[in-house]
């Protein structure tokens, strides 16, 4: 019954206490983004096993996007310090993988940025379509 | 085999007007395990609970999924439904597809529908992993902490004091009082602003059950809602408060002409030695290091010489406690915008440029110049009166768009009042909009134009500058679409409201969000006004947005409220969402042990098997908040997180790319 489309699977970790109510209040002000990403919600970015981010590129997902407390602002105090230490490394092991960086990304939006999470969508995506597009040629 | 029930919500037309909610539930009964689908217009009202209640019955569910809003506004309602139905709470999911999905995707309906599908399959495949999990409790400390002593903190002190509880205020300033100690009348009834705040400031000071910490600082947070462990540091103020008798003869003696006087907004000078006002609460000196001629050259010792009781201790060192309380009241108030920053009104560079806050001093009889309004640079008394509102609010190019709320009305006062004391000067505003929503506040204005001719001009001003001894102002009259210039000997700018500089170090402390100015942010816009994300932190007052003093007087109630609502309960639930340990796979390594924020890791010698002692991990279930910090860094896949399990997760990404 169901008509797939051929669009983008982005998936999106957002950390419970900042990013995904940052998300929350994009829809409260009606930011428009593309459909193209789903979020998993979790506890803090500090969650975050980098095998997650494989295991999704590895089921095929076109992108991901990684995204948490502003440095400083981490809900637990430091989650956020250890996923950004984790995304420093992680980002050359993808680059070594082959999986080309405009697949992978990071982002720092607080509760309060709802149109800069709309923002951060729209980057990924364009940034993915990029990717794809220049692969498909 | 699961037995899942999904709950797909219209919710109105904010979801039904964008995802084809029906065939949303029709897919869901094409998933494994999901025996029941259905959707209704509202699953959050009474029948829409009663709904899953009966579904859950009726078809045997042993656990749910609401496709609905955010969890973040009602995980509670539906898990308090599932465990009505007679399941347990934590065997329910939710589906965000109105945030995340109709509210920002009502451009592509198709899109959006078949979003809602996935988001609604995740929910279900993570739901298929949940874990019964049973409620936990703790203590709470019923002690509560207001930060700032200004008039909402000291409403709010008074508020949780006289319903029996300790409270500790803790006041950066060698005073409490706050900005409302430094205003000369309130509007719009023009009573005293000391007249109304003193005695409170006094009840304060002298309640059993409130204990003032002046001169203080929160330096560190640890803990959580119900027990926090705060360090709070105390300045040395080198002055031995319990031999002070408060004869002010130190302030009188003392010779150093340094320091400028913060309360009086540096326009006058102030001792090295001094209390910032009169009526100070507590009514003991501070020494200033920085000014202080003993501190500066190592000569002078005046005020010990004279101090009739030997309270002066330059030797003090700051000092630095930690104590427990249950609960904390954020109350740390404003500063009042830059003026500097609009180079074009010549604050800083003109004497008689004057900030809304400097004018309340020179008007406020009890002020440097005991209410004589003068000109900063001659002492003269002014004639013509200009005032420009919206510095530093509703101004894009200044990153200032939000309007202030206090300005209108405050600039209406002040220019009645200089009226009052002067009738025969005049007086100018240039405004933008006359924003007077309030009781009585409209009227008060028209008061100040009709009855007192305070003279309002629609624009903005473009230009100060100065002519001999005068200041030109040059501005538009939009209203009669010409340009003005007025002759003015004095300027006072109506300085829009913005957070205390160090508001965000403070919410960084305590984990409270902050938004893009620094304000701090409330649980949620309209239906969680006092309360933030972090339980057990409230807000009061105009460090959660600009208000003027009745609404923060209404707030600090509100947010006292909150405190003794958490106070009333011997035991406070909290989520059992926290890590767990597999003692047979955990490889001692320690590393979990090492990341915890909480120290909520043990290592312990543990059985595994008879015999067999083992070094591993242990979580402490008290203390464990859930981050999952030690999920994401165990080696071993020994830890998880109840509530997002490793599996949950996995079968998250799983369904999303399929």
């Amino acid at each position: 019954m169901e008509v797939k489309e051929k669009k983008l699977n982005i998936v999106g970790f957002l950390c419970n206490w900042c990013s995904y109510a940052g998300a929350d209040l994009t829809g409260l002000g009606r930011n428009i983004y593309p459909a193209d990403i789903k979020i998993i919600r979790i506890p803090c970015t500090g969650r975050m096993d980098p095998m997650m981010v494989i295991e999704a590129f590895h089921k095929g997902a076109d992108g991901v996007l990684v995204s948490g407390c502003h440095p400083g602002d981490c809900h637990y105090s430091e989650g956020n310090y250890y996923w950004r230490r984790r995304y420093a490394h992680l980002k050359e092991l993808l680059d070594f993988f082959g999986i080309d960086k405009r697949r992978f990304h990071a982002s720092w939006v607080s509760a309060s940025e709802g149109k800069k999470f709309a923002e951060v969508v729209k980057k990924v995506v364009t940034e993915t379509q990029d990717w794809k597009d220049s692969n498909s040629k | 085999m699961a037995r899942i029930g999904v709950f797909v919500c219209h919710c109105g037309t904010n979801i039904a007007g964008v995802v084809d909610v029906k065939r949303v539930a029709e897919y869901a009964l094409t998933l494994p395990g999901v025996k029941y689908a259905i959707d209704y217009k509202y699953m959050c009202s009474d029948p829409g609970q009663n709904a899953i209640i009966e579904a859950v019955k009726e078809h045997k569910l042993d656990r749910i999924v609401v496709t609905a809003c955010s969890p973040r506004m009602h995980e509670g309602t539906f898990r308090k439904a599932a465990e009505r139905s007679g399941i347990n709470q934590y065997m329910s999911e939710m589906a965000n597809v109105r945030e995340h999905d109709s509210w920002v995707h009502s451009d592509d309906k198709e899109a959006a529908t078949l979003k809602a599908m996935k988001l609604m399959e995740m929910s279900v495949a993570k739901v298929r992993r949940s874990e019964a999990l049973s409620k936990m409790y703790a203590t709470v400390e019923k002690r509560a902490l207001v930060i700032g002593g200004g008039i909402a903190g000291i409403q709010a002190a008074l508020d949780i004091a006289e319903a029996g509880h300790k409270v500790v205020i803790v006041e950066k300033d060698p005073s409490i009082g706050g900005r409302m100690a430094q205003l000369d009348k309130t509007f719009p009834t023009l009573d005293c602003s000391a007249c109304i705040l003193t005695p409170k400031m006094v009840a304060a000071s002298q309640h059993p059950n409130i204990e003032l910490r002046v001169y203080s600082e929160v330096v560190e947070v640890n803990g959580y809602v119900g027990n926090f462990d705060i360090k709070i540091k105390k300045k040395a103020s080198s002055v031995d408060n319990k031999k002070c008798i408060s004869c002010g003869v130190c302030t009188l003696k003392c010779p150093s002409k340094r320091a400028q006087s913060e309360f009086d907004e540096k326009i006058a000078p102030r001792k090295a030695i001094y209390t910032p006002f009169p009526q100070a609460v507590p009514n003991k000196p501070v020494i200033d290091r920085e000014a202080c001629t003993f501190f500066l050259t190592g000569k002078c010792r005046i005020c010990e010489k004279v101090c009739p009781t030997q309270a002066i201790d330059f030797n003090q060192q700051d000092e630095v406690v930690t104590e427990k309380f249950g609960a904390v009241v954020l109350a740390t108030g404003f500063d009042i915008f830059d003026s500097n920053v609009y180079g074009e009104y010549g604050y800083g560079e003109y004497k008689d440029v004057v900030t809304s806050l400097q004018f309340e001093r020179l008007i406020n009889s009890s002020g440097p110049t005991e209410g004589h309004v003068v000109r900063l640079s001659d002492k003269k008394e002014p004639k013509n009166l200009v005032w420009i509102q919206c510095v530093g609010s509703r101004d894009e190019s200044k990153g200032r768009p939000y309007c202030s709320r206090v300005c209108c009305m405050y600039t209406a006062k002040q220019a009645m009042l200089m009226k009052e004391h002067y009738p025969e000067v005049n007086c100018y505003v240039f405004y933008i909009d006359i924003r007077a929503a309030g009781k009585n506040y409209e009227e008060f204005v028209q008061k100040a134009q009709n009855e007192y001719g305070v003279i309002y001009l629609r624009g903005r001003v473009s230009k100060i500058y100065e002519k001999k001894d005068k200041l030109i102002v040059r501005g538009a009259d939009t209203l009669s679409g010409s340009q003005v210039e007025i002759v003015a000997d004095m300027v006072v700018l109506a300085n829009g409201l913005e957070p205390r500089k160090d508001a965000k170090s403070l919410a960084q402390l305590f984990h409270v969000s902050y938004d893009q100015y620094g304000f701090f942010t409330e649980l949620h816009p309209k239906l969680g006004p006092v309360e933030t994300a972090i339980a057990g932190v409230f807000v009061a007052g105009a460090c959660q947005a600009c208000k003027d003093i009745p609404d923060t007087v209404a707030q600090a109630g509100a947010a006292a409220s909150k405190v003794l609502g958490l106070f009333s309960k011997e035991k406070m639930e909290v989520e059992p969402l926290i890590a767990k340990v597999d003692p047979l796979v955990c490889s001692g390594c320690e590393t979990c042990y090492n990341v915890c924020p909480y120290s909520a890791i043990e290592m312990e010698d543990r059985e595994v098997s008879r015999g067999n002692l083992k070094h591993v991990a242990k979580v402490l279930d008290s203390v464990c908040k859930g981050c999952g910090a030690c999920v994401g860094a165990c080696y071993s896949k020994a830890v998880d997180l109840k509530g997002f399990s490793e599996r949950q997760v996995y079968d998250q990404i799983e369904t999303v790319t399929q």
